[in-house]
């Protein structure tokens, strides 16, 4: 133990690389990516499938710099610092890279919930109409039945898209695939680097390539527990809270008009930080910081979806008592996530009840796999 | 691992085929049966057994394939039972490949070629001629479409290139059952096709390779294919057959690198990286286990020099991967093969266990204080699988999706371990190096290519087949090797390298064959194919092909390569078929865009070079020319 008062080394100090970016020369600690490096120096470059809470898996390339001597672009998000590396953020090869990966999406894609996507279009001076006009969506079920391998022949009329109708199986969150990127976000939150729960994955190669549960099955189905941290890392709204949703559709979702408030979950000893979205005095939806060391950005079932007792005010025709009760869509998602056509991997499943409680909160570090009801 | 499992069961018969794979469940926690005495005290599984075995994913749903023909829900769960594998993770793996299927199939499917080097013999009208008796291919309907399939029934789908070009076209029929057997049929028609399809057994064609200069004294690669028998040790040994690795024991490990360092020997693979160089840098890692892995994936279209060697020559490969092994210090190697080799899988097999009996293989090899084991994995249909860090993927267990580089694979490849990953036809040199020495090997040749190089004659030559010669012998004298074009036909360009290789004009066949000769003309080696087209072949089908080819095979995994290919598809479709988006300098101009958007911001090589026939085609060939002539109509 460290005596009180004495100095708490908690990583070792690590040696300054000195690069060119820009033309300008730039320190920066080892093992610093090219991104950091230069966001450090308050240069920003676009990113969609990076966030700083997960394995990067440089898979969108819209993050992509041109690194002197070498063959082809690198992804600034995950390739480390070099001594004596020439990076150039905005030479021609990089901007039209870029404004090819953003046209491609654009028009393959929904991106009209994505954040600073327009912004980018216009910079990048991408034109993704002129692949020709978007084909029509696919009747549900279609793209999550593609075999790799042979495809029929284009038709030259249109340009092929991943369009889709949304897929709403259960009350709390909506999959809008026409809106996915497939930036495998949702898929590592889900799995090796949060949840540990790996409902989903990616399933399908090339362009019919798609986040699918197994055999495409239902959530209810599936092995999801609802924790949201899915909906809370997508970078395009592919996943949104069925309140989001539903407000949306009705034309009703005004960011302008909500605020954000910070609290603590009430529900366990763990102390998650929780953002409610409020608008009209109303919680639309829950987030939790990305910078807290604590969740990451990640909740439980309970602190992202279970707020809806705090709105059964008295007057509104609900008796609360002050008592918060479990909300009933809770309970709902709970059997459907730890009962409902699902066989667990564990005795107490085989020999006698499951324990039922919602499903533990991915923490980092919390990576054995060993989550909810194993003994 | 918590695994949630759906309720789907899987059927007995669905049990045993897995458990065949796997050996039998050790405990309730692997999918057995419970005891209740042990299994109330005791656990076992875990994030360690886990990973464990992950990597016997793809061959047990290669196994399920293999017995019915297809997977199904409850197969997929007790393969993640038995592997504590997520089947959702499983589903993706199995998705991934073209061979193996998760919706309802007949057990009996033929897969036919329509790929570039088919069509130039024919392909294209011979499944016309299918089609016609044989009905529509197989098509896959979603998952909730209760299609009745009869599992004795037969289907055909359209199959990518299948490495027999030498004998286009060609086919491979799929049989699942109890005793499930692959046959390809070379030089085939559609009436026996159609046969085939329908349950006629009696076509049995094992269609070997075409060496035609078999026998020829000046052969090293080449020297006993289709000379000696190739299930015999004894003849191999009879032909200087072990003579390599008994020289490399004299030499030790580090004497064997030093001679292929001398030897200037250069990965056949396509990317030409100092195979010396890759060894040494493995061979100084502290990191153990060192992994050791020949890349047999095959299956850039149009190629096959390396069947010929494994079918001719399996014996050599397990010598020349022991060599590399000591010279290493690996102690495990993989032989990844293309799912579509099913005689090269087996004669590796029977090689590989004769060499265990005779101990050249296992814990001590030819008596030496050496351990060495080899295995076979078996590819699923994925083209992408060639690339070695997708290659890595697709043994562990996961989707064959490529890695970013660096790590680079001898810091950290196979199980994140210090891997060599060599081209088949790369190792086959070996024996000779360490036999004869470094510095002959590095006489042949030319001064910066040495050795001699296998190139894949297909289109429309006399004689189709592998050929050995040194490097620095022309292209022309390369296509009058195979007899030139047949009937003195004019030729119309050349096909160098692959799909992912560039067409050539006819007045460009003095390019030397080398690495160096083919930098300098903007072209590439790539795999060691030439095809040759003449002016009875249809460039802009072929271009379409290669299109639709890299669409079929992009994993998908990273924009440009994902949606640029389908961009590319759909413009060349536009241009060949008279639906122009304004003019055909507007479309070609696109194409350009989005081709350097493949190549500079793609993952792996199958983005980068992705358009390069395609720009050649464009640009030196001047294709679409007289459709750039007023009136913008497109060739016909």
């Amino acid at each position: 133990m460290t005596a009180p008062g004495a100095l708490v080394q908690i990583s070792p100090p690590r040696r300054s690389v000195e690069l060119t970016i820009d033309g300008d020369t730039v320190a920066a600690p080892e093992g610093t990516t090219i991104l950091d490096a230069c966001r450090q120096r308050g240069q920003d470059i676009p990113t969609l499938c990076y966030l700083e809470t997960l394995h990067p898996v440089n898979a969108c390339r819209v993050c992509v710099v041109e690194v002197e001597n070498s063959r082809v672009l690198v992804p600034s998000c995950s390739r480390r610092i070099e001594p004596g590396m020439v990076v150039h953020t905005d030479s021609p090869r990089v901007r039209h890279s870029r404004k090819m990966v953003l046209e491609f999406l654009a028009s393959s894609v929904d991106l009209s919930t994505t954040p600073h996507a327009a912004e980018w279009i216009a910079s990048y001076e991408c034109h993704p109409e002129r692949y020709g006009p978007p084909a029509p969506p696919a009747a549900a079920g279609i793209r999550d039945a593609a075999h790799a391998g042979h495809h029929e022949p284009p038709d030259p009329a249109f340009a092929a898209t991943v369009h889709q109708p949304i897929k709403a199986d259960n009350e709390l969150y909506v999959r809008d695939y026409g809106k996915c990127i497939l930036c495998y976000k949702c898929v590592e939150a889900c799995g090796i680097d949060y949840q540990n729960t790996y409902a989903i994955a990616v399933a399908g190669r090339g362009f019919d390539a798609r986040i699918s549960t197994e055999f495409s099955v239902p959530l209810p189905g599936s092995a999801c527990v609802y924790c949201g941290n899915c909906i809370a890392v997508c970078p395009t709204g592919a996943l949104m809270f069925s309140s989001e949703h539903d407000r949306r559709a009705a034309g009703t979702w005004d960011e302008s008009r909500q605020s954000v408030v910070d609290t603590i979950c009430p529900y366990c000893g763990v102390g998650c930080t929780l953002s409610l979205h409020v608008q009209n005095n109303e919680i639309v939806k829950v987030t939790s910081p990305f910078d807290v060391s604590i969740t990451h950005g990640n909740l439980c079932i309970k602190g992202r979806f279970g707020w809806q007792y705090v709105q059964e005010r008295p007057g509104n025709g609900k008796r609360t008592n002050g008592v918060p009760r479990r909300p009933r869509d809770i309970e709902a998602a709970s059997n459907a996530a730890g009962k409902s056509r699902r066989k667990g991997h564990d005795i107490s499943q085989r020999d006698g009840p499951q324990h039922d409680g919602p499903p533990h909160a991915g923490t980092p570090g919390d990576g054995d796999g060993k989550g909810s009801g194993h003994p | 691992m918590d695994l949630r499992l759906t309720l789907a069961e899987a059927t007995g018969d669905e049990r045993a085929a897995v458990d065949a794979c796997l050996g039998p469940p050790a405990s309730q926690w692997d999918g057995g049966d419970r005891d209740a005495a042990v299994a109330s005290r005791s656990a076992s599984g875990g994030r360690e057994l886990g990973r464990a075995r992950r990597n016997l994913l793809l061959p047990a749903l290669q196994a399920v394939q293999r017995r019915f023909g297809w997977i199904t829900e409850g197969a997929l769960i007790y393969v993640c039972e038995r592997l504590d594998v997520p089947p959702a993770e499983a589903y993706g793996v199995a998705t991934f490949y073209a061979l193996l299927a998760t919706t309802p199939r007949p057990r009996r499917i033929l897969h036919v070629c329509d790929d570039i080097a088919c069509q130039c013999r024919g392909a294209t009208e011979m499944i016309a001629e299918l089609e016609r008796a044989a009905g529509p291919p197989l098509s896959h309907g979603p998952h909730a479409d209760h299609v009745i399939v009869d599992p004795d029934g037969a289907a055909w789908i359209r199959s990518p290139c299948l490495g027999l070009c030498d004998q286009a076209p060609a086919a491979m029929l799929q049989v699942a059952g109890e005793h499930p057997a692959d046959t390809l049929f070379g030089a085939t028609t559609a009436p026996e096709l159609n046969a085939v399809l329908h349950g006629d057994d009696r076509i049995q064609k094992r269609p070997h390779p075409r060496v035609p200069q078999a026998g020829a004294p000046e052969l090293r690669l080449l020297a006993r294919a289709s000379v000696i028998d190739p299930a015999s040790l004894d003849a191999y040994r009879s032909t200087h057959g072990y003579a390599g690795l008994r020289r490399a024991f004299e030499l030790g490990p580090a004497g064997v690198i030093r001679e292929v360092l001398d030897a200037k020997l250069l990965g056949r693979g396509g990317a030409a990286f100092p195979t010396g160089k890759k060894w040494e840098a493995v061979a100084r890692q502290p990191v153990r286990p060192h992994y050791l892995i020949c890349n047999a994936d095959e299956s850039e279209p149009g190629t096959f020099k390396d069947r010929a060697l494994m079918e001719g020559d399996p014996f050599a490969l397990v010598e020349a991967m022991t060599i590399a092994a000591y010279a290493t210090g690996a102690e495990l190697g993989y032989i990844y093969i293309r799912g579509e080799y099913p005689l090269a899988i087996e004669r590796l097999e029977h090689a590989i266990a004769q060499a265990r009996a005779r101990g050249l293989l296992g814990d001590s090899v030819m008596g030496h204080d050496m351990r060495f084991e080899l295995e076979v994995r078996r590819g699923g249909g994925a083209y992408i699988c060639g690339e070695e860090t997708a290659l890595f993927n697709s043994i562990e267990g996961f989707r064959g999706e490529p890695r970013n580089k660096p790590p680079f694979p001898v810091d950290a490849g196979l199980f994140a371990k210090p891997t060599v990953v060599n081209n088949v036809e790369t190792l086959y040199n070996v024996p000779w190096i360490v036999r004869e020495g470094g510095a002959a090997f590095a006489a042949i040749g030319t001064a910066q290519s040495a050795g001699t190089k296998l190139f894949c004659l297909c289109g429309c030559v006399g004689r189709p087949g592998v050929y050995e010669v040194p490097f620095g012998t022309t292209l022309r004298e390369m296509l009058t090797l195979a007899g030139g074009v047949p009937g003195g036909r004019p030729l119309r360009a050349v096909l160098v390298g692959g799909a992912a290789g560039v067409f050539v004009r006819p007045d460009e066949l003095d390019m030397p064959l080398t690495f160096e000769g083919t930098r300098a003309a903007q072209a590439t080696l790539g795999s060691g194919v030439i095809m040759a087209v003449d002016d009875t072949v249809g460039l802009e089908p072929m271009l379409l092909r290669i299109a639709a080819f890299f669409r079929d095979e992009s994993c998908g995994q990273c924009v440009p390569c994902r949606v640029g290919t389908v961009r590319q598809e759909e413009a060349l479709h536009r241009i060949t078929r008279g639906r122009m988006r304004g003019s055909i300098r507007d479309e070609l101009a696109l194409l350009g865009e989005i081709g350097l958007g493949m190549k500079d911001a793609s993952i792996c090589g199958l983005g980068q070079t992705a358009y390069s026939a395609i720009e050649s085609a464009i640009q030196r060939l001047r294709l679409f020319e007289t459709a750039a002539a007023p009136g913008g109509a497109a060739t016909p």
